[in-house]
């Protein structure tokens, strides 16, 4: 689950992380009291608050110096949605901004904590070369990427923070500075089960001293069930509405562009079923799992979402039945074809525990469903249907 | 031979009396697996499928001297069941359950290095079967036949799909492995590979990968060095888009890492022979051991 800028920054906060001091603007006029929030003498950064990186290259970042200029900028924005090389053709709905006070910049680092699937603990990532996409710089210049793993416990090796430091020639105030950032973040990262703190830039200020300009916060879905207060942060408006439904009925859903929707038990099977009809030169319109106990019920939800997609024109069903049966997988798609209207042809593949009598039941239903034993032969069948 | 369960498993289940576990646990035992009771906190002294229950994994261990434990316990009490079980003398321990927070995993990973001598399989994974002797899973038994092909997957039904393959080819297989779709698991592609070129019974081998962290190309370098038999890997995942969580919690491109082509390029590189289309993988083996 993914926060806002603004959500993670008060999460920053609150383990004394330095932040910039900000207000929001939900409307027109909550601009005088978000003023008044900060030290607006200078001016201020507005920011678009939305799930996306890349904003300030569409101009969702800007620096606003009157009241005016915030205006302009709120007008430009609120209730639009904003585009970046990180979103897709639609954006996301932007519905907050914050205006940040201004910080003097001197230089911009890199700092991110991550859940290192490799080394199998928390480790952090540091580099001088800030501001900038990271993955460039790991192509480009890897040996400017600094890394430190938390382990035994995620113990922080004093003797190796240390070398950082002199590698990002801070100075001894800086250096404290930095240990105090490092535990800091390390203490959010564990409380709040993230998967993902990244800060970028992590800026030294004319006065010398380290600052977090940006933050962004990832958490992990598994862990939400501990996280109420993370869980109360979510903004559904920054996800996919049908995967959003999707979630509710606890289902595995991702929006895809082409027009072959899919219903698959299992996610790795899921993926492999998009990637056979792209190979028979078919587009997926979504990846879709079921789950490995698929019932009557679920099957039922999981054709409706598919068929919420105005782009569907076939539906691909590939179910290896383990410990499903194939039998009540086809009486699920007939009571629920009976149940919605269906206008585009399906493809059933059925493998496995009671197939035979899976398929017997759906091509002798009457309705517009052809039973296959073969994800090929299925595959092939649905891109032809939908040509 | 075989891999890591045979005829000398002797296996307990962890939250044995769930509703699940109970479906599991009597279709194991229906295959012949040496099932000899299961762990369920405060209905210790009860019996289950004729087997007793247990209020610890070291009550367990001490009466039945079971080696091996698989954990259906939920997902928010599967670190503690597995550290109790790494704890308590279990072996082999292998976690079904799916859901499990990642921050817990590294917790559990912690406790394993203190424990070398036990290994973990998964969590959020199909389990493992070694046809004709022992089965500790939630796959189907009947597609299954004793043979010749070691299979690891990090997918439940994809790995049905090779099996179904490699046993319509008349293969068969040695062992098959899920070693689960979560970022962190306890056991690697590299530890099955190693413990397949060791073993006998294997005269091939069929790696099945997903999108997501570098655990394939990983794989790809240690097959490169280590390993003579002969190599079949599908990978799932070209169509899916960046940054999206394709249901499995590891199953996701972060960063332009982790794509499928990175992964095809390490495998075919290492001379792994590398199937574009899931439908092909019995055939190429065959095709391989001509």
């Amino acid at each position: 689950m993914n926060l806002h800028e603004y959500q993670s920054k008060e999460l920053f906060e609150l383990y004394n992380l330095p932040v910039s001091k900000r207000g929001l603007i939900t409307k027109l006029s909550d601009i005088d009291e978000a003023i008044e929030k900060i030290d607006f003498s200078n001016g201020c950064v507005a920011k678009v608050q939305a799930h996306t990186g890349g904003r300030g290259k569409v101009g969702g970042v800007q620096l606003c110096k009157t009241k005016e200029e915030i205006e302009k900028f709120v007008n430009n924005w609120l209730g639009k949605k904003i585009v970046t090389n990180q979103t897709d053709d639609q954006g996301l709905p932007v519905n907050i901004i914050s205006i940040d006070e201004l910080a003097s910049i001197e230089a911009e680092l890199y700092m991110s904590l991550i859940v290192d699937r490799a080394d199998k603990c928390v480790s952090m990532i540091v580099s001088r070369a800030g501001g900038m996409n990271i993955e460039e710089v790991a192509e480009t210049n890897p040996e400017k990427i600094l890394k430190v793993k938390f382990q035994n416990g995620h113990k922080i090796d004093k003797d190796q923070l240390l070398k950082v430091c002199s590698k990002l020639e801070f100075n001894s105030e800086q250096s404290k500075q930095f240990h105090e950032i490092v535990e800091g973040c390390k203490k959010l990262f564990l409380e709040k089960d993230l998967s993902l703190l990244e800060i970028n830039p992590l800026v030294i200020t004319s006065e010398g001293d380290l600052h977090c300009l940006d933050a962004k916060i990832n958490v992990d879905e598994n862990a939400l069930y501990r996280q109420e207060d993370i869980l109360s942060m979510r903004d559904s408006s920054q996800e996919d509405e049908r995967e959003y439904q999707a979630k509710k009925h606890d289902l595995s859903y991702v929006s895809l562009d082409g027009n072959i929707g899919c219903m698959v038990n299992g996610a790795g099977l899921a993926m492999g079923t998009m990637d056979t009809i792209k190979l028979y030169n078919g587009e997926p319109a979504n990846f879709l799992d079921v789950g490995g106990t698929a019932t009557k019920e679920r099957v039922g939800e999981a054709l409706k979402l598919i068929l919420s997609d105005q782009n569907v024109k076939g539906i691909l069903v590939n179910i290896f039945g383990g410990i499903v049966r194939c039998d009540l997988i086809a009486q699920g798609i007939i009571g629920a074809i009976n149940e919605i209207e269906v206008n585009v042809p399906i493809v059933v593949r059925l493998q496995g525990n009671m197939s035979n009598e899976g398929k017997e039941l759906l091509n002798s239903s009457g309705l517009n469903v052809i039973g296959e034993d073969s994800l090929m032969e299925a595959s092939q069948k649905i891109v032809e249907l939908v040509k | 031979m075989s891999v890591l369960i045979g005829s000398k498993t002797s296996a307990i289940f962890q939250g044995f009396t769930g509703s699940q576990a109970t479906m599991h646990a009597e279709q194991c035992i229906a295959y012949g697996t040496n099932i000899v009771g299961g762990v369920t906190p405060g209905k210790g002294g009860q019996e289950h499928l004729d087997l007793p229950v247990f209020n610890s994994v070291k009550d367990a261990v001490s009466e039945t001297n079971a080696n091996t434990s698989v954990i259906f316990v939920p997902a928010r009490f599967s670190k503690a069941a597995i550290i109790e079980a790494a704890e308590n003398g279990i072996e082999l321990i292998i976690c079904i359950t799916e859901g499990v927070p990642v921050l817990d995993m590294v917790d559990v990973i912690d406790v394993l290095n203190h424990n070398p001598h036990v290994r973990l399989i998964g969590p959020n994974c199909p389990g493992v079967i070694t046809p004709g002797e022992a089965k500790l899973g939630i796959m189907p038994a009947s597609i299954h036949m004793k043979g010749s092909v070691g299979i690891v997957s990090r997918s439940g039904t994809l790995t049905y799909e090779a099996v179904n393959q490699t046993t319509i080819a008349g293969l068969g297989q040695s062992t098959c492995i899920g070693i689960g779709g979560d970022p962190i698991n306890g056991t690697s592609f590299i530890d099955c590979l190693r413990m397949f070129e060791n073993d006998d019974q294997t005269k091939s081998i069929v790696m099945v990968g997903e999108i997501g962290g570098t655990a394939e190309e990983e794989a790809a370098e240690f097959i490169r060095h280590n390993v003579s038999k002969p190599v079949v890997s599908y990978i799932a995942g070209v169509t899916a888009p960046k940054g999206k969580r394709m249901g499995h919690a590891g199953a996701i491109i972060s960063g332009g890492k982790g794509t499928a082509q990175d992964k095809f390029k390490a495998l075919e590189s290492a001379g792994v022979s590398v199937v574009t289309d899931l439908n092909l993988i019995g055939s190429k083996l065959t095709e391989l051991l001509k």
